[in-house]
């Protein structure tokens, strides 16, 4: 409480007495903290290795990957003078003959460092097309003999193109949001609002939707699959339930890419699924079962069970069986006795469970790379093609972005819904 | 006095070891190529004919040739291979990225003397092979006669595999709908010719099967998933000669294009590569790689070399240039390569 609130104005004898209480209290948790703080260093000291391992190895690389999302220098550092040259130009038609000059005076430079390549791939994200023509340029500018620059430039149609100079103008900035918008699907148009790209372009969200989507699925059929089999498990005899465990987590302990590639093998057209549906007459005609949808639930549903399972197993086995038999001596009903004893008791384990499998379904790479079809790959999926294929950090950077703050958000729903201290991770 | 001899000669031995060191890991050379049966057909034709002339030990590694794995060594500075193989527009990615060495032609062979766009600042050609249509005709009572008769599912219905990446789809696409061959990649360049391509995709798309990896269109066919299938001359050849497979090979419309090598930059033998690709494009050990996988040499003179029960199957080879035919326009796919596989991906979903 401070000294200057008016109420002890009014009776400062009063105020006296509890500012000395206070004083007293201030000093005995003055002392208790410092003594505390010897404790606190030291065990901040044993944990000192981990933090930094973390730091170095986990934290660091994922905010430089991150970075990348919105900071792209490439351009800026390519063309200083074009950007110069274009910090007065209005935005609209084409800027006058200075940016024209500062652009081949650039693009020389570039040619001398050896840097021509990077700047044309930097563009072309941006504006397919340019990379051929930047390189063209630069060309044509180095074996242009006496011809003077400006003309070169003005020579090749690329440059007097509307769009071409909105694109460098925007890309001389080296903060961008060009990567987290077209992650999204959308843009920057011409005049300066965002707005959706075309249909035939629009993607991400989509496969974000898809994503999100299939993990649900995957959750829930995880949940009606586990859920009966956690409660067996905690009921059973102990050998019983010593088996049943095994069985459970005898595949936990397989690779993923094994269990993967053993499930295209029994979902193929010719695999023993199919046989098995032909034989019992459950079907008349094969089942496309691989490359589609259905098959890559099945496969990440299997792969996922034991991480729903068992936190709901764990928390199941806590639970006395004396109370269910309370619940049926005063009256209720086996059903009541479920839903009002028994469930509320083990939602945080069916929360957790829930939660591991929804978050670690939202990075499923393999999986749907191996048994889903086109229109079944996941984020996951485009984020590696990006990374590995196109080499545009950029948008892998920008999409790996999206994709953590929704998982974020997701959680943080979670948390506010739950709490966090009830969660109950095995 | 004494001290200071016994560092020296510390300090001469040190060296001297390190010297043997060095030489013994200058005479290894690693190259990463993609496996298969065409990793296979370089190491009879030339890794160990090279082991052999020179002394040099060869390191093999294979990988999926994605650039990603590469450009991770450049960028941390630790590039353990000397040689990688690679897809053309994966030559020209890598040079705009700066991972791959500019390569100086006077130190391999005269540069003219390679199949145009077989031989580019970063990646010098090891094979040309076509993307072609192969059926069974077992399956197939009337035989198709155009790479382009894959659109057409009235007299071949039944399903068609192609290969899920907009690169020779595309341009097929076009063909098909009546764009001459010359034409292609100047229609291709405008979002109206992208969009009419789609368009023809569109009429088949519920018939196509999509595959990945090469080894996948003879297995379709063998297990008569579907009737007929893109796919690259080389593992259809494989299956029909190797596995004793019915298969037919269609070449008009075929689709050229050229395997490359190229040396990440900041690779530890820099010299070493440049002597095997010398070595290699040789015109009578260009030719050699034709007598182990059917794909063609990239050297114009390097025919004459070519194993005479090799040549009719090679897709460059002139009974088979005969129809028409469309020589894959890197520079178009540098340019507008991602765009279209993210337009692909955007309408396979659909």
């Amino acid at each position: 409480m401070s000294a200057l609130e008016p109420s002890e104005l009014d009776r400062p004898a009063l105020a006296r007495g509890r500012s000395a209480a206070d004083a007293d209290l201030r000093s005995v948790s003055a002392a208790i903290r410092r003594a505390e703080f010897g404790d606190r260093l030291r065990s901040l000291a044993l944990a000192a290795p981990l933090l930094v391992l973390l730091a170095l190895s986990f934290g660091i690389p994922i905010v430089l990957l991150l970075s990348r999302a919105v900071y792209d220098p490439t351009i800026a550092h390519a063309l200083p003078q074009t950007s110069q040259a274009l910090s007065g130009w209005s935005g609209s038609g084409l800027p006058d003959d200075a940016a024209f000059l500062a652009l081949a005076a650039d693009l020389r430079d570039n040619q001398a460092r050896g840097t021509a390549y990077e700047l044309a791939k930097s563009l072309n994200a941006r504006l397919p097309g340019a990379r051929s023509q930047v390189l063209k340029t630069v060309r044509q500018l180095e074996g242009a003999g006496g011809k003077p620059p400006l003309e070169v430039v003005k020579s090749v149609p690329f440059w007097s193109q509307p769009g071409t100079w909105t694109a460098i103008a925007s890309g001389t900035h080296s903060v961008t949001s060009f990567y987290l918008l077209s992650a999204l699907d959308l843009r920057w148009n011409a005049e300066g609002s965002i707005e959706r790209v075309p249909p035939s372009q629009a993607i991400f969200l989509q496969v974000f939707l898809r994503t999100f989507l299939v993990a649900a699925a995957v959750t829930l059929a995880t949940l009606i699959l586990g859920f009966p089999l956690a409660y067996l498990i905690a009921s059973a005899p102990k050998g019983l339930a010593a088996i049943l465990i095994v069985a459970v987590l005898l595949p936990f302990w397989t690779s993923i890419l094994v269990r993967t590639a053993a499930w295209t093998v029994l979902l193929q057209k010719f695999g023993l699924v199919n046989d098995l549906l032909l034989w019992l007459g459950f079907v008349d005609d094969r089942l496309d079962l691989m490359y589609s949808r259905i098959g890559l639930i099945i496969a990440m549903t299997h792969i996922q069970l034991p991480f729903t399972l068992l936190p709901i197993y764990s928390v199941m086995r806590t639970i006395p069986p004396s109370q269910m038999k309370a619940a049926y001596s005063l009256g209720a009903k086996p059903f009541t006795a479920f839903l009002r004893v028994y469930l509320p008791q083990v939602f945080p384990g069916v929360m957790a469970g829930c939660l591991l499998t929804f978050i670690l379904c939202l990075g499923y790479y393999i999986t749907p790379a191996l048994i889903g079809g086109a229109s079944d790959q996941l984020i996951s999926n485009f984020i590696a093609n990006y990374v590995n294929v196109e080499l545009n950090w950029e948008m892998a950077a920008a999409l790996s972005f999206i994709l953590l703050v929704f998982t974020l958000a997701l959680f943080g729903i979670f948390a506010r819904i739950l709490g966090l201290d009830r969660l109950k991770l095995v | 006095m004494k001290i200071t001899k016994t560092r020296l000669l510390a300090l001469a031995a040190a060296s001297a070891w390190m010297t043997i060191g060095h030489a013994a890991v200058a005479d290894e050379l690693s190259i990463m190529a993609s496996g298969g049966a065409w990793q296979d057909a370089q190491r009879k034709a030339w890794f160990e004919p090279f082991t052999k002339e020179t002394g040099t030990k060869i390191v093999e590694q294979e990988y999926l040739g994605d650039l990603g794995k590469v450009k991770a060594m450049v960028d941390t500075g630790n590039v353990p291979i000397d040689l990688v193989t690679v897809e053309t527009a994966t030559v020209l990615q890598g040079c705009d990225a700066g991972i791959l060495e500019r390569l100086d032609y006077s130190r391999i062979a005269p540069r003219e003397k390679f199949i145009e766009g077989s031989a580019l600042d970063c990646g010098v050609g090891l094979d040309a092979y076509g993307d072609v249509l192969a059926y069974d005709p077992n399956v197939l009572k009337e035989a198709p006669t155009s790479v382009l008769d894959l659109f057409d599912t009235t007299k071949f219905p039944g399903k068609r595999a192609m290969r899920k990446f907009p690169a020779q789809n595309l341009e097929w696409a076009l063909m098909a709908d009546g764009v001459a061959p010359a034409d292609v990649y100047k229609v291709l360049g405008t979002p109206e010719g992208v969009d009419r391509a789609f368009k023809k995709l569109d009429t088949i798309k519920k018939d196509i099967v999509w595959w990945d990896a090469g080894a996948q269109p003879p297995q379709l066919l063998a297990s008569k998933e579907v009737v007929m299938t893109t796919a690259w001359n080389g593992r259809i050849q494989n299956a029909i000669d190797k596995d004793g497979a019915p298969f037919k090979i269609v070449w008009n419309n075929q689709i050229l294009e050229y395997d490359m090598i190229a040396i990440p930059k900041g690779a530890k033998s820099p010299d070493l590569a440049y002597k095997y690709l010398a070595y290699i494009s040789q015109p009578e050990n260009n030719a050699k790689l034709a007598s182990y996988i059917t794909y063609g040499p990239v050297r114009t003179d390097a025919a004459a070399f070519v194993a005479a029960d090799a040549l009719p199957k090679l897709p460059n080879a002139p009974d088979h240039l005969k129809g028409a035919y469309l020589v894959a326009d890197t520079e178009f796919w540098g340019d507008y390569g991602e765009d279209l596989v993210k337009r692909f991906n955007a309408w396979l979903a659909q």
